[in-house]
């Protein structure tokens, strides 16, 4: 009887400390306003764990770590809204230079579609990481061989529908960019939004009806089942032929205006002093050059498109009126 | 039988005695935090994901395999014993599992649910190993047409058993849809009852809901009645705390109903297990109806068999979907696919090929996953079951900070928490008015997949109707659907029978004792 009373207590005891542990993850943040971002750097990954913006953070963290550039790195998940949940949080860390967050071209179209009252232009980027590209592809039993193929029936027949991840995602704009180049109203675009990329792969490999003949994604959601010939890709959305997949590039093809990338950043708080800007960026340098940043570029089949504060700054206030525009034609905004 | 052989060698790979530890402790993990409200295996993953960098692959995969499986064996516990399920692929279970403790049978009702999810797990991952590629190719049969009629027929067939009152029934139905509607609208980025508060926008966590409506609510409803005499009262189990021969055997054909109603389910990416541990609940209740001395209600142990071998059984298959198609068909297989990303391998049909080592060693550790799980829950039953010789005061004090704690820990958001406080009262007002909670949680599991599958076939289809009933699983899951109200109108109308539900039942009892008595 004492046994069991000891294990039971013990049981208790264990259940206590996982959840005390788990807490002690989620408010790893804050505290200590004045340590220096070397000794602890906190990075928020504005997504639940799993997506892409936590693997680009955890990349980051594995590379501070690893190499000691950091001394303590923790990531806390910050998910919700296109990620402007965590956006908001930033904000209000104003003057705090021991935090960072991964943030992407989903996240302008989030926060264009109301996710909230901050923008990225609130916050003070440090530099862009890396760029994902979009493949354009179809079953390999599709009548449809090329690109020039599918559109000629779009154009014909508009309500043809075109798979994606959710609504005003980059799959979604890059979609309508495309309908321009092709001729058709935007607005007139049938897009279906999936809720992931294996439920979109299903979606075209599936036989029964009502499911999407086309479909929009990263490369990285394709890749095995281009490479197992159940999938072909009709274009890649990159400026260049991507390795290893047999399929031109949309300019190639003549559709020179479908140029979205799936980039990914990192931004700190507002209100942080050059100093601790220019400290930021040296730690993100430092990182850019380890080696297992290299691997994570490889592994996830990234793009390297490093640029420093000023030239990233530039290009999320052009990818925010680009963003703005790409949805008011889709009929979003 | 080149699957034995593969299997053979990843036996061979896991069977150290630095993996095995891997497999313990991912178990004794997953059931630690299944036990706690609002925490899942998702969550326990998750926030391991960044420990395991400096594991090798295989170790990490062991691992979560582990708490994948433990998650599932552990949900069921403070459900049985306190009426407050962990999550909510254990709201089947707790409504036989509850009504068996309160007989003083906790322990055979928890016992039953841990050889229940081992059944399921064990059976469905077999299937994995030797059907893998034809579950993938079963998949690819689904459309949004499949899953709407899918999401209707579990919709008529599960309400039919879980409302008493018609009127009540739907208004908690009805109450449930509203609270699915919350957040972004899939299909055109539109926020739907939102009110501008940016943590609305992904809608109401389906961990917030569970938790406020039956942990929170169940607390509420327990502190409401203190002192009065209502039997609320939690009793201590009596008698010997191991399954007799005969609930063993009354046991296994509903372990082995519900894993075969939950091994398709873990394929197609239809509402993750909630849905078959509910389909098993509702079969085991008819089968229940049929005999002479209907137990359901009281506690019967098919109630807890069913439906905890099919949320496993789920588990298992979703296993095979992640694998040969990278479908991750739930919240936990989505993070064991970013796990085998954060690898460089990507699950899929080459997975197999490429990195076969490794998958042949997951798939034996899942084997031994499910038997570390039983041997670590069977003793545990009748010990679990101490808990209830606690003051009542203390225990709903404890399950009121730790649904807290994951409900928090979930989303790391204030609003979850002001949500659960008011949901959970809301449910315990309509506990105090006999309105079901059941319903509200089953809408908010098929509400979205029935609405988002049909805009979809309607939208990809140019508005044809006929999209609906255009292939073999369509129109057998209508017909099945059709022939199941037909039947039950018949029943309800035959002339012999009163016209009152109420009288109908009455009848039957009586034909039931009669038959007994001209039998004895």
């Amino acid at each position: 009887m004492i046994g069991d009373r000891g294990l039971l207590g013990a049981g208790i005891g264990l259940t206590l400390a996982v959840t005390t542990g788990f807490f002690a993850v989620q408010d790893a943040r804050g505290g200590d306003g004045d340590a220096q971002a070397r000794s602890a750097l906190t990075m928020i990954a504005p997504a639940a764990a799993g997506g892409g913006y936590d693997l680009a953070a955890r990349e980051y963290q594995q590379a501070v770590r690893g190499d000691g550039i950091v001394g303590n790195v923790q990531v806390v998940n910050v998910p919700g809204a296109g990620g402007t949940i965590g956006l908001g949080q930033l904000v209000r860390f104003e003057g705090d230079a021991t935090t960072l967050m991964v943030t992407g071209a989903a996240m302008v179209g989030g926060v264009e579609m109301g996710g909230g009252s901050a923008r990225l232009t609130d916050v003070t980027p440090i530099a862009r990481l890396a760029d994902d590209y979009e493949v354009i592809a179809v079953p390999t039993d599709s009548p449809w061989a090329t690109l020039d193929d599918f559109v000629a029936d779009w154009q014909e027949d508009p309500t043809i529908p075109i798979g994606g991840g959710s609504a005003g995602s980059v799959d979604h704009l890059v979609s309508g960019q495309l309908a321009a180049a092709a001729g058709i109203d935007p607005a007139d675009l049938h897009y279906t939004p999936h809720a992931g990329g294996g439920e979109l792969t299903l979606s075209l490999l599936s036989e029964a009806s009502g499911t999407v003949p086309v479909g929009v994604s990263g490369y990285n959601d394709f890749r095995d089942l281009i490479d197992g010939g159940r999938l072909r890709a009709l274009a890649v959305v990159a400026p260049e032929r991507l390795d290893g997949v047999d399929a031109p590039t949309v300019a190639e093809e003549g559709y020179a205006g479908v140029d979205l990338v799936n980039w990914r950043g990192v931004v700190a708080p507002p209100g942080i002093s050059d100093a601790e800007r220019a400290e930021l960026l040296a730690i993100t340098e430092e990182m850019f050059g380890t080696d297992s940043w290299g691997q994570a570029i490889e592994r996830n089949r990234w793009d390297d498109s490093f640029t420093g504060p000023d030239e990233f700054a530039d290009f999320i206030a052009g990818e925010e009126v680009r963003t703005r525009g790409l949805l008011t034609d889709l009929g979003i905004l | 039988m080149d699957q034995l052989t593969s299997l053979a060698g990843g036996f061979g790979d896991v069977l150290t005695p630095m993996n095995l530890l891997w497999v313990v402790v991912g178990a004794f993990l997953g059931t630690a935090v299944g036990v706690m409200p609002g925490l899942g295996s998702a969550m326990a993953v998750a926030l391991l994901l960044p420990m395991t960098f400096t594991l090798d692959p295989l170790a990490a995969l062991i691992m979560f395999s582990g708490i994948y499986f433990g998650g599932l064996f552990g949900d069921s516990t403070a459900g049985i014993l306190m009426n407050t399920p962990g999550n909510s692929t254990a709201i089947a279970t707790t409504f036989e599992g509850h009504a068996m403790a309160r007989g003083g049978r906790a322990p055979q009702a928890l016992a039953t649910s841990a050889i229940g999810a081992f059944t399921g797990s064990i059976l469905a991952t077999v299937l994995v190993v030797f059907f893998a590629p034809t579950m993938a190719d079963l998949a690819t049969r689904f459309g949004p047409g499949e899953y709407f009629a899918l999401a209707l027929f579990a919709f008529v067939a599960i309400s039919t058993v879980v409302s008493e009152s018609p009127l009540r029934g739907v208004a908690a139905l009805v109450f449930g849809l509203a609270l699915a509607l919350v957040g972004t609208d899939q299909s055109t980025g539109t926020a739907r009852f939102t009110f501008d508060v940016p943590a609305l926008f992904d809608g109401i966590s389906i961990v917030v809901i569970t938790v406020a409506v039956l942990a929170v609510g169940e607390v509420l409803h327990v502190a409401g009645r203190h002192g009065r005499s209502g039997g609320t009262e939690l009793i201590p189990s009596r008698g010997r705390p191991w399954l007799s021969g005969r609930e063993f055997r009354r046991a296994l054909p509903a372990w082995l109903r519900g894993a075969g109603i939950g091994i398709p389910f873990g394929i197609i990416p239809a509402g993750g297990a909630e849905v078959p541990t509910f389909l098993s609940y509702t079969t085991e209740k008819q089968l229940d109806r049929r005999k002479e001395e209907p137990e359901f209600g009281t506690g019967a142990i098919e109630g807890v068999a069913g439906p905890e071998a099919a949320g496993n059984a789920t588990a298992g298959s979703a296993m095979g979907a992640l694998l040969a198609l990278g479908l991750p068909t739930s919240a936990t297989a989505a993070l064991l696919l970013a796990t085998f990303q954060q690898y460089g391998m990507q699950p899929g049909p080459l997975l197999f090929e490429r990195n076969g080592e490794i998958v042949w060693a997951l798939l034996a550790a899942l084997f031994l996953a499910a038997i570390v799980l039983l041997v670590l829950n069977l003793p545990f039953a009748p010990l679990w079951a101490k808990l209830l010789m606690l003051p009542q005061s203390y225990l709903y004090a404890g399950i009121t900070v730790f649904a807290s704690l994951g409900v928090y820990a979930t989303g790391a958001s204030q609003t979850d928490l002001v949500l659960m406080c008011a949901l959970g009262l809301l449910a315990f007002v309509m506990r105090r008015n006999d309105v079901p909670l059941a319903p509200v949680l089953i809408a908010v599991i098929l509400g979205p997949l029935a609405e988002y599958s049909l805009r979809d076939a309607m939208s990809n289809s140019g508005n044809d109707p006929l999209t609906l009933v255009s292939s073999p699983i369509t129109i057998g899951l209508y017909s099945l659907l059709a022939l199941g109200v037909a039947w039950t109108v018949y029943r309800r109308l035959r002339p012999a029978v009163p016209a009152t539900l109420a009288e109908a039942r009455e009848q039957e009892d009586a034909d039931a004792t009669e038959g007994a008595d001209s039998r004895s």
